[in-house]
């Protein structure tokens, strides 16, 4: 752990979005998205974040990448907080920090080829300002991704779902960015093709030292391409560890019950499940104690008034459980 | 099944021409040979042609001076001493004024359109992409434009402008800004919050680059079917104007003074109003035809 770098520092990140009031008069609601969230992104490393729908995972990736504004908190990158970055900084830090989104379908522009799309990232940095060596350069980045010459004329339309996520991740690696924050970028694709794509990222990490953050809410796909897993529940991360210990020796309550989810491969293999009664707590209003704490099997009286903070308990791993509280 | 011809030929040709066979199957595939499979398109396109050749060709075409005033040779019918349309209350060949006529009608009605839709495109993209303040001012004043009879705020601008062709079409211009900016806003507010514009912004493309390159390209479809649609309505625009004296003044010809002119004697010369009117009449359905066969292949979402 110690010879790592940390790439990407995330402090206290906090995302609150207001509700607009639906009656007159009404007072505007706060929906808490990510509460205090603090995580060390290690260099060529892959985190993995996990979470079920509506708990923060995509906010969280959008606002690494400053799609949205985070409401308090930092996040450092090079030693420097990317959200006071300006103009020319600003732009410089969008090059080495890029992303891959969820749906292939309405991420690339309907009206430009493959070819142009690869290229934009070049004409916008000015990286390369030959035109030929440009559209050369877009090729050769096509050709990594597993595309070919015949394709670069084409519009997204004519592509399938798995080559449209190819030329994204081209489109991402045109700039040689350091980071690529993932979001759930093989939920839209057959469970066929996701092996490909996650296969050509662990490849083109290997060959280009690149930095993940991937975001899913596929258990499998998250164990395969992970070296480290954070669990997300309503905003906050609740457990981060490696990406082997995890699934051996799960400590919080929550990814207990998430873990014991996943269908044991043998039929004669017992397991027990253990399910959480009741719904997700809504993140709208104001926010008390554990977010789990009603759901919990385990909930102290502790639990209903303090919110647990993530405490390392050892080896990297780190939970926010009042449970591991003396450890 | 395609996909594995497709790799088919790939093999046989290489990737190279391979290639090149799939950019000469768009070309045969794209907008024009589209719209050429639609009838009534074509019909209209023939329409409109035909009327545009006419007016580039008006000096060819007329057989008289259309200015020339004869008066012992007023109110003619058809054909009568080789006038084909008759001639007017001045004894002027009607024929000739309404060949000359269509090139002031067309100009006055495309130039019209096209000065509504750039300031149209650029009040809709601001105000749509900025939102919030900007928004709000721009369509408010959009708004209190509409709020105005075409008419009437045409009325106003023309004797503020004074008459005079590049006036008429100043007027139609601006009665047609507003609702060219509300379809480009519209639009903007669709496409903007489309993940690939999210794409762009996470790449750092500036907000200019955005607006052309990316939202104004995904807008531009329905905007040239409204455009297309939209002459027509100017031509009326500006036949309109000139019935009502505000437009194109004597002695220039326009379709809309000739009929201008026909109301005056509909009981003694018929012909000068009915000529003009199907004149107007036929180009008018034209450019609808047209119009409908663009939006048919641009858009067709937009089909009821």
């Amino acid at each position: 752990m110690s010879d790592k770098k940390v790439i990407l520092k995330v402090r206290n990140l906090t995302k609150e979005f207001k509700i607009r009031a639906q009656k007159f008069g009404e007072q505007p609601q706060i929906l808490h998205a990510l509460t205090d969230v603090s995580v060390d992104i290690y260099e060529g490393e892959t985190l993995g974040i996990i979470g079920e729908s509506g708990c923060g995972k995509s906010t969280f990736g959008k606002c690494l990448v400053q799609l949205h504004k985070a409401t308090a908190g930092s996040v450092e990158y090079d030693g420097r907080n990317i959200f006071e970055l300006k103009k020319e900084d600003l732009k410089n830090l969008k090059r080495d920090i890029q992303m891959v989104f969820q749906d292939p379908f309405s991420s690339l522009d309907p009206r430009m080829t493959a070819g142009k799309l690869v290229e934009e990232p070049m004409i916008v940095h000015k990286v390369v300002t030959d035109k030929a060596e440009r559209s050369r350069k877009a090729l050769e980045l096509l050709q990594t991704v597993g595309l070919d010459v015949q394709h670069v004329h084409r519009y997204p339309h004519e592509f399938s779902g798995g080559q449209r996520q190819r030329i994204n991740v081209a489109r991402a690696l045109a700039l040689n960015p350091k980071l690529i924050v993932c979001d759930e970028p093989v939920s839209a694709l057959d469970v066929s093709i996701q092996a490909q794509v996650l296969n050509l990222f662990n490849q083109l990490q290997k060959e280009y030292n690149l930095t993940y953050v991937f975001i899913s809410h596929d258990l499998s796909v998250i164990k395969h391409i992970s070296d480290r897993i954070a669990i997300m529940y309503l905003g906050r991360i609740v457990e981060l560890c490696d990406a082997n210990s995890i699934y051996e020796n799960p400590l919080h309550p929550y990814t207990q019950a998430l873990l014991s989810a996943i269908p044991p491969e043998s039929p004669f293999e017992k397991r027990e499940r253990i399910v959480l009664s009741g719904e997700i707590p809504s993140p709208i209003g104001e926010q008390k104690g554990c977010p789990l704490a009603k759901r919990c099997p385990k909930c102290m009286e502790r639990c209903k008034t303090d919110a647990p903070q993530l405490k390392d308990v050892g080896d990297g791993h780190h939970v926010a459980c009042f449970l591991f509280d003396d450890k | 099944m395609a996909k594995q011809k497709n790799t088919a030929t790939a093999e046989v040709l290489g990737a190279e021409a391979h290639s090149q066979l799939i950019k000469r199957e768009r070309r045969a595939n794209n907008v024009w040979n589209k719209l050429r499979r639609n009838k009534t398109a074509m019909i209209g396109l023939v329409i409109v042609v035909f009327m545009m050749l006419m007016a580039i060709l008006a000096p060819l075409i007329a057989t008289h001076d259309p200015n020339a005033i004869k008066p012992s040779e007023t109110y003619l019918s058809f054909g009568e001493k080789g006038h084909i349309f008759g001639t007017d209350e001045f004894g002027r060949d009607l024929f000739s004024r309404i060949v000359y006529g269509a090139r002031v009608s067309l100009i006055a009605a495309i130039g019209g359109t096209v000065v509504g839709a750039i300031i149209g495109i650029l009040l809709g993209l601001l105000s749509g992409y900025l939102g919030g303040a900007v928004d709000a001012v721009i369509m408010r004043l959009m708004d209190g434009m509409l709020a105005f009879p075409f008419v009437l705020l045409a009325i106003i601008l023309m004797t503020i402008l004074g008459s005079g062709l590049p006036n008429v079409i100043l007027a139609i211009g601006i009665g047609n800004v507003p609702s060219f900016a509300r379809v480009v806003r519209g639009q903007v507010h669709i496409v903007k919050n489309e993940e690939y514009c999210n794409a762009g912004r996470v790449l750092g493309v500036s907000n200019i680059r955005m607006l052309f390159r990316h939202i104004l390209p995904n807008t531009i479809s329905p905007i040239i079917v409204y455009a297309t649609l939209n002459v027509a309505g100017a031509i009326i625009s500006e036949a309109t104007l000139s019935f009502l004296g505000l437009g194109i003044s004597q002695p220039t010809a326009s379709w809309g003074n000739i009929l201008r002119a026909g109301k005056d004697c509909l009981n003694t010369a018929p012909h000068i109003a009915t000529i003009s009117g199907i004149f107007i009449l036929i180009t008018v359905l034209g450019f609808n035809l047209f119009g409908d066969g663009v939006r048919d292949v641009l858009d067709p979402k937009m089909k009821k």
